[in-house]
């Protein structure tokens, strides 16, 4: 079966270490339309590798857009060019035949390269240590629906823990932002009743965290919103806003 | 209230006090359009909306500090954010979709502001200190008048004013998003306010030196 297939200029970013000077290095490739844009890199890897070269760093996981691992810069765009989608989930199909395509990696200060396209993104993981959790007593399992949330309530909740830490939001930020990812977990929490005891320490801690590790701040571009592959909205940051100021005026925290 | 220092110095905060300056700069705008279009009824009716201002004297000086305290403010704290940002941000990629993910309006306040800096130190150079501070009774009238038969003076002071615009167009609906009140309902209406608000206050003042240029005593 001779399968129809598209010939792609690759210019991709390649950096040996952290710090390290890098360059984009061309490619071409023929790849099948149906095969998805990691798969299409896994292509490229098996021949760099037979013929000894170095392969290109890239990090995926599950490979169905939901556990935020994948995230490259496709054409300037994080999670390339259409909306609502990992990287994982983009297809070739969407490039046309003898098209340019440019990879870089998420940039932003507090995401620096390890290698090639692969950044490292646990400054998210250490935001949510500082306060994106509810504490529970261990013991007994409670019984479901022993807290009663109105659906309304539950739906808005999961909107926002729809996010998936991707980080996306701060490579589309022009300031290095993560006010979207904090937003995020921020709306979740304070919306639901599990959330409440820690309301106010929790926003107090999270931001002081995000700017402890040089996120920016949002100056209302709302170019996060437009790349987030889970389309997390920037009402999100406003709920922020509001939950912080509040926090800061209401909290009995005199340090933070 | 070290507590307080640390609020305002926070990501969260530094944009809360762009927020607050922002909006009383907003408000300070529209009173300063007000008075200018007097303009167009001729020396005695702007000489008219000067002097009312002159009667309350000692009160508008203590108003003139207190809104140079918020322009300086909002300049300074502009210029950190966007400082800060830059750095925050770090490298940036090589091809950018910028167009294609945010408004041009909310890429350039710093370009915006800078422009809109230069011409609020001529406009005070040129305008307010000769008339509050210079030697003799001056005529305010026959000062402005003046500077906008000027081409130069005019045309900058068009497109300076085209940059307050831009500037307000972001600025009016981001000060909205800053401070939580992003709603389904009302937040659509409220980036239309912000859109027509810019547009009456840079054409607002813009016309005048239009007018006095091109079309007054012809
Ligand atoms: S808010 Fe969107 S873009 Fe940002 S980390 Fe979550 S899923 Fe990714």
């Amino acid at each position: 079966m001779s399968e129809k297939k598209i010939n792609l200029k690759l210019k991709i970013w390649r950096q040996s270490a952290p710090n390290t000077v890098g360059s984009f290095v061309d490619y071409s490739v023929s790849v099948s339309p149906e095969a998805s844009f990691l798969e299409m890199l896994d292509e490229l890897n098996n021949n760099l590798e037979k013929n000894n070269q170095d392969p290109i760093v890239f990090e995926s996981d599950c490979r169905e857009g939901i556990c935020g691992t994948c995230g490259l810069v496709i054409n300037g765009e994080p999670h390339g060019p259409l909306p609502k989608i990992a990287t994982c989930q983009l297809h070739m199909r969407n490039f046309k035949d003898g098209q340019t395509i440019w990879v870089e990696p998420f940039r932003a200060k507090a995401f620096p390269v390890i290698k090639d396209l692969a950044v490292d993104r646990s400054a998210f993981d250490k935001v949510i240590q500082a306060g994106g959790y509810i504490s529970v007593n261990t013991g007994g399992v409670p019984d479901a629906n022993s807290i009663p949330i109105s659906k309304d309530i539950a739906s808005e909740a999961f909107d926002s823990a729809a996010c998936i830490g991707c980080g996306a939001c701060v490579a589309a930020c022009k300031n290095g932002s993560a006010m979207l990812f904090v937003g995020a977990k921020v709306t979740q929490f304070s919306l639901l009743p599990q959330g409440q005891p820690e309301r106010q320490s929790r926003v107090e801690a999270m931001v002081a965290k995000m700017d402890e590790l040089g996120f920016g701040s949002c100056s209302n571009t709302y170019a996060c919103e437009a790349e987030c592959p889970k389309g997390i909205s920037v009402k999100n940051i406003a709920k922020l806003n509001r939950e912080y100021r509040l926090a800061k005026i209401k909290s009995k925290n005199v340090e933070a | 209230m070290g507590w307080f220092w640390k609020f305002t110095n926070s990501s969260i905060g530094k944009k809360l006090v762009m927020t607050v300056t922002g909006i009383l700069l907003i408000i300070f705008l529209i009173i300063h359009l007000a008075g200018n279009l007097t303009l167009y009824w001729g020396a005695k009716a702007f000489s008219t909306y000067a002097s009312t201002l002159e009667l309350i004297m000692p009160l508008l000086r203590i108003i003139e500090v207190l809104l140079a305290l918020v322009f300086i403010f909002h300049i300074i704290n502009g210029i950190r954010v966007w400082w800060g940002n830059k750095k925050s941000k770090g490298v940036e990629n090589k091809i950018s979709a910028k167009s294609k993910n945010s408004s041009i309006f909310s890429r350039t306040m710093i370009q915006s502001a800078s422009i809109i800096f230069i011409f609020l130190v001529i406009h005070l150079d040129t305008i307010w200190y000769p008339y509050n501070l210079g030697n003799g009774a001056e005529n305010l009238y026959g000062i402005v008048t003046g500077l906008f038969m000027i081409p130069l003076y005019s045309w900058f002071y068009i497109f300076a004013m085209a940059l307050l615009g831009f500037h307000l167009n972001h600025g009016f609906q981001s000060a909205f998003q800053t401070m939580g009140w992003n709603h389904k309902k009302y937040f659509p209406l409220i980036q239309t306010v912000g859109t027509i608000y810019a547009i009456l206050v840079a054409a607002g003042f813009a016309s005048l030196p239009i007018y006095f240029l091109y079309f007054h005593g012809r």
